[in-house]
């Protein structure tokens, strides 16, 4: 290979900066969305909600003259509710209606479907029905669900709660020896994940054809088929889903919604598209279903600084219903077995809850469990350095897993495919400048701190079949599977069933198969998005893509090399194990042929070709699964420096460093963007966003000026470092990254906030770190141990 | 959400928007960044909006030799730009460069604001801070316009002097004296929200005014009864305000004291105003 083909392979293959192929249409305002869809003899949809968090409904009455454009529950006839079972013992599983008729148990759970020509009409209509409700006691608060006296939410149940677990590996042999116990109690609040484009369908009954087509924001379009199918009793065959560009995901749009099944009945009931595009005050309220988690956690260490076990009960407010597919389990399931980190230990025990209560069905969030149980391991470790009066990154340093040791399976036998944590720490420490900041601590006086706080941990990706099956959800990966056929005009079409919204996939898809096979990016195509023209597949979700969909895409890439080699052998009469296939030509020493004309060759000029010709042709579909499917661990330290306002409780970020390892990195600056994005998400968890609810189950913000998202101007200059340790398990190296920005976030920054507020004591234990919440650990903690400096 | 079915007109000339308001429920919006939200909502369901944000009576600036007039129509990006004079130098300029963000200055406006009398807004506690007075014009179209100082015009939360037919036309803020001084401090944890405490500080020797005034209450504005004590140091913020403000909570009244402390950091190093 030449010098300048290696230049010109890192401008368009694996490792390559390439800027994204999809930028044109989003950036330039081109992107097709749900919204930009419509339909002659479209209706549009608006749901009456429930004013309540739980009621039984004792009466639904509709407005005069209005059968045809409103619809109870009981007018759903053969449509099954949704129902997601975990395969884990003692699992209670629920019924979530499609439109609730006998109880409602959340706000804004859909009650009855209004259709109009515009949506301000059918929302006109919603206003006209009369709901009689005997409204009961609701459930809000996750830690008393399971009281004896407490109402239940599905009254067939004996205690509100999906599921229990207990984990305990040598727990009670390993804190023998402990010299500190460290209590500590943590919360997450919820949170709405507030993509900014929200959910959104067009259903259309093609009665010629008898198919249904859904157009929906997800990010699963073959398992919302599935589910549909399920609930409408429907064949696959009868169905097509397609997801046209959607705004963000983030987990939010991986469910299948009582929306999308009510759509799809009522337009083949009715013969006409019918649009619904969800609003802020709907995702808001009837979407805050997220990251609301509760931990009581103790950490056993020695003198030096061994952590020898970590104990723990936590309980995950799972809402009201088992979503589908990931049921109410998966988020509580994870915290069990993620706990740990990357963390070294001789003994770990474990108990949690999937409680169920009267706010919206939980999803698995950007990062899903481990943001919060990030933020309960790294707080109480810091908890336990300053007991033992030793360093943050000291603590760390003693129990992190060492490179030497991997591949490491930890205590609840998780697989360490390879990493070196350890120099993230080192690494993060001294770009975030710890030693100077620990310098200028010394000469601080006054009621302005600062503060300095680390945060490190692991993200499981593209984790497959042992994994999910073990937590028993629903729909358990496998495979990934993709398409590359090679047109007649010498360009490549790549169809895959995962979902790009966002994650550059058009683009980091495309630079494999520029490495496999040397076409320029320019003339790949990704078709996705659409069941009818991709290969099964259970969506993007865990950091799966650039994995399992890559890993796909460049075997189904070899596979066709070799049939173009082969083909191009005959042509150039040299042996195909001898041809090269780099920028668009095929090559065998001097002589060489261009894939287009082997192309041509194959469709379009048979004559040319022997007679004993391959003819599977140019159109492969191969399938691909990782050596191991324990899952890559993508890898990061975080590192921020904060100033603490304690008259104000306001924390400002003056510094974030991130040191990432994502292994073999496809498309750097997409991993940059990634971990950018997640970061300011988890800067949100850790300083803004909660949806509070009172105690009869009403949520308290319905617009985005109570509900606070992260702003640009909220965001500090991040700084990455990339480190590259390839993965034994992919195809590549690479390692999902999707997810990591976002957990890191609130365990850091609470850590540098209760660094600079350690001088008194004080510490922050539940995020989001409001200026209430700051004030009142400064308060208590100055209540205790007056503290020096001024006061007004 | 979408709004309740409602008319809309665009308003030909003053007289026209006040017939309009006469006997139906008809609201006037100007850059409608407050009310478009309620309309959204369903919080607020007039039966037509009467738009007034071209008429040429409201868009009109006018110098006096002792103050400024502007018309209720003015927006905030027009203060902020500098497309209208500013009498107190660059008071004005810098206060409306941080209402909330620039897509909600560019329609919103200084009548608008003050109309609407959001107890966190930037205008209510700056025009009260700096002695602004109302002009409003009543029903009786050929009656002198009222004048009503700031501090009386805004009457509660979301309330003011202004009745069922008026309308408010402009706003008139006086020129300081040279050697005057400003504060304007506000806390907002986050870039275009509204401020949770906000103090607002004029010292004016040449012209005999002093004031300070708090803001983000629940309701209108407080003036401080004897701001030369809290400015000298002889009261607390504290004190002060638990004089002036005794209706608020203990974390509140905390909220509000680290707003008029930095207030009044800011004023001892302001810069004296030179015409």
């Amino acid at each position: 290979m030449s010098n300048d083909q290696e230049a010109k392979e890192r401008e368009t293959g694996i490792g390559a900066r390439l800027m994204r192929k999809e930028d044109d249409r989003y950036l330039n305002g081109k992107g097709r969305y749900i919204a930009d869809i419509r339909m002659p003899g479209m209706l549009e949809l608006a749901f009456l909600r429930s004013p309540l968090a739980h009621a039984r409904i004792i009466s639904q009455m509709k407005p005069e003259q209005s059968d045809k454009r409103v619809f109870f529950g009981r007018d759903l006839t053969g449509v099954s509710g949704i129902r997601a079972v975990s395969g884990l013992p003692g699992f209670r599983p629920s019924t979530q209606p499609i439109l609730a008729d006998e109880k409602v148990r959340h706000v804004g759970e859909p009650i009855a479907a209004c259709l109009a020509d515009s949506r301000a009409k059918a929302e006109d209509l919603t206003e006209k029905i009369d709901i009689v409700f005997d409204e009961l006691p609701a459930v809000h608060d996750m830690t008393k669900a399971r009281d004896k006296d407490s109402p239940l939410l599905h009254e067939d149940w004996d205690e509100n709660s999906f599921l229990e677990s207990n984990a305990d590996i040598n727990f009670e042999a390993a804190i023998a020896d402990a010299d500190v116990v460290i209590k500590r109690s943590f919360k997450t609040a919820r949170q709405c994940m507030a993509p900014i484009e929200g959910r959104g369908l067009v259903a259309v009954w093609d009665r010629n054809l008898e198919l249904l087509t859904l157009y929906s924001a997800t990010q699963m379009p073959h398992i919302v088929r599935t589910g549909l199918a399920d609930c409408l009793n429907m064949d696959h065959g009868q169905i097509r889903v397609i997801a046209p560009d959607v705004g963000g995901g983030f987990g939010y749009k991986g469910i299948l919604l009582a929306e999308e099944v009510c759509a799809c009945f009522l337009a083949m009931k009715l013969d006409r598209p019918i649009r619904w595009i969800e609003d802020r005050r709907e995702h808001l309220i009837a979407g805050a279903n997220c990251r609301e988690h509760s931990y009581e956690i103790t950490g056993y260490a020695k003198a030096d600084g061994e952590l020898l076990a970590v104990d723990c009960t936590a309980i995950v407010d799972s809402g009201a219903y088992s979503s589908y597919p990931f049921s109410a389990c998966l988020e509580a399931a994870q915290v069990a077995s993620i706990l740990p980190g990357p963390y070294i230990m001789r003994g770990y025990r474990c108990k949690t809850w999937s409680v169920a209560t009267n706010k919206p069905p939980i999803l698995p969030f950007r990062g899903v469990a481990r943001t919060g149980v990030c933020f309960a391991l790294e707080v109480l470790l810091d908890g336990i350095a300053r007991e033992l009066k030793i360093t943050p990154e000291a603590i760390r340093a003693r129990n992190l897993v060492q490179p030497d040791q991997m591949p490491f399976t930890n205590i609840t036998n998780k697989f360490f495919d390879s990493g070196n944590y350890p120099e993230a720490l080192e690494r993060a420490v001294a770009a975030i400048n710890m030693t100077g900041i620990r310098a200028d601590q010394k000469n601080q006086t006054g009621r302005t701190r600062i503060g300095v706080g680390l945060s490190i941990f692991c993200e499981q990706g593209a984790h497959g079949t042992s994994v999910y099956h073990g937590w028993g959800i629903p729909m358990v990966p496998g495979f990934e599977q993709a398409t590359a056929r090679l047109t007649p005009d010498g360009g490549l079409e790549l169809r895959v069933g995962v979902h790009s919204h966002g994650q550059g996939l058009e683009t980091t898809l495309a630079q494999i198969a520029n490495s496999e096979i040397g076409i320029d990016p320019e003339k790949i195509k990704l078709v996705h998005g659409d069941t009818a023209y991709t290969p099964y597949s259970t969506g993007t979700w865990g950091s799966r893509c650039i994995v399992m969909a890559g890993g796909a895409v460049g075997t189904a890439c070899e596979s066709l090399g070799e049939r173009i080699r082969k083909i191009a052998g005959h042509l150039l009469q040299a042996d195909p194990a001898d041809i090269t296939l780099e920028n668009g030509m095929a090559s065998a020493g001097s002589s060489t042929i261009s894939i287009e004309e082997v192309a041509r060759t194959w469709y379009l000029k048979p004559q040319l070709l022997p007679d004993d010709v391959d003819p599977r042709g140019l159109d492969v579909v191969a399938g691909y699964k990782t050596t191991k499917d324990t899952g890559t661990f993508s890898y990061a330290c975080h590192a921020v420096k904060v100033e603490v306002d304690m008259d104000l409780g306001h924390v400002r970020l003056l510094d974030y460093v991130i040191v990432e390892d994502a292994g073999t990195m496809i498309n750097p600056m997409i991993v940059d963007g990634q971990v950018y994005g997640g970061a300011a998400q988890g800067i949100g968890t850790a300083l803004f966003e909660e949806m509070r609810f009172d105690a009869s189950g009403q949520p308290l913000a319905s617009t985005l000026a109570d509900y606070h998202l992260p702003l640009a101007s909220d965001m500090p200059n991040i700084r990455i470092e990339h480190m590259e340790t390839p993965s034994p398990l992919s195809r590549f190296g690479q390692k999902g990254i999707g997810e990591s920005g976002a957990i890191g976030p609130p365990a850091a920054i609470a850590n540098a906030v209760n660094d600079a507020l350690s001088f008194i004591g004080a510490e922050v234990t539940e995020v989001p770190m409001t200026p209430e919440r700051v004030l009142s650990a400064i308060a208590s903690a100055e209540l205790s141990k007056p503290a020096k400096g001024d006061s007004i | 959400m979408k709004p309740a079915l409602f008319d809309f007109a665009v308003a030909q000339s003053l007289t026209d928007a006040q017939s309009a308001l006469r006997g139906e429920q008809n609201k006037l919006v100007s850059g409608n960044q407050s009310l478009g939200p309620m309309l959204n909502l369903r919080l607020t369901r007039p039966a037509g909006l009467i738009d007034v944000s071209l008429l040429p009576e409201l868009r009109v600036v006018e110098e006096h030799e002792d103050n400024i007039r502007f018309g209720a129509a003015i927006t905030h990006a027009e203060v902020e730009d500098g497309a209208v004079p500013d009498p107190t130098g660059h008071w004005m300029r810098d206060a409306a460069a941080n209402i909330a963000y620039r897509a909600v200055r560019n329609r919103g406006t200084i009548g608008g604001s003050l109309a609407h009398a959001d107890p966190a807004a930037d205008w209510v506690i700056v025009m009260t801070g700096l002695c602004a007075t109302a002009l409003v014009r009543g029903a009786e179209t050929n009656a002198p316009l009222r004048t009503i100082p700031m501090e009386e015009f805004i009457t509660g939360p979301y309330s003011t002097a202004l009745g069922p037919e008026d309308i408010l036309t402009a706003v008139e803020v006086p020129k300081p004296g040279v050697g005057a001084r400003w504060a304007y401090w506000k806390y907002t944890r986050q870039v275009g929200e509204f401020a949770k405490a906000s103090a607002a500080i004029l010292v004016d020797p040449s012209k005999s005014r002093t004031r300070i005034a708090i803001g983000a209450l629940g309701r209108q504005p407080a003036l401080l009864l004897n701001p030369d004590a809290v400015l000298d140091g002889t009261q607390s913020p504290i004190e002060a305000l638990s004089e002036a403000i005794p209706d608020q909570p203990a974390t509140a009244l905390h909220l509000h004291a680290v707003a008029l402390t930095r207030a009044i950091e800011q004023i001892k190093v302001a810069k004296e105003f030179s015409a």
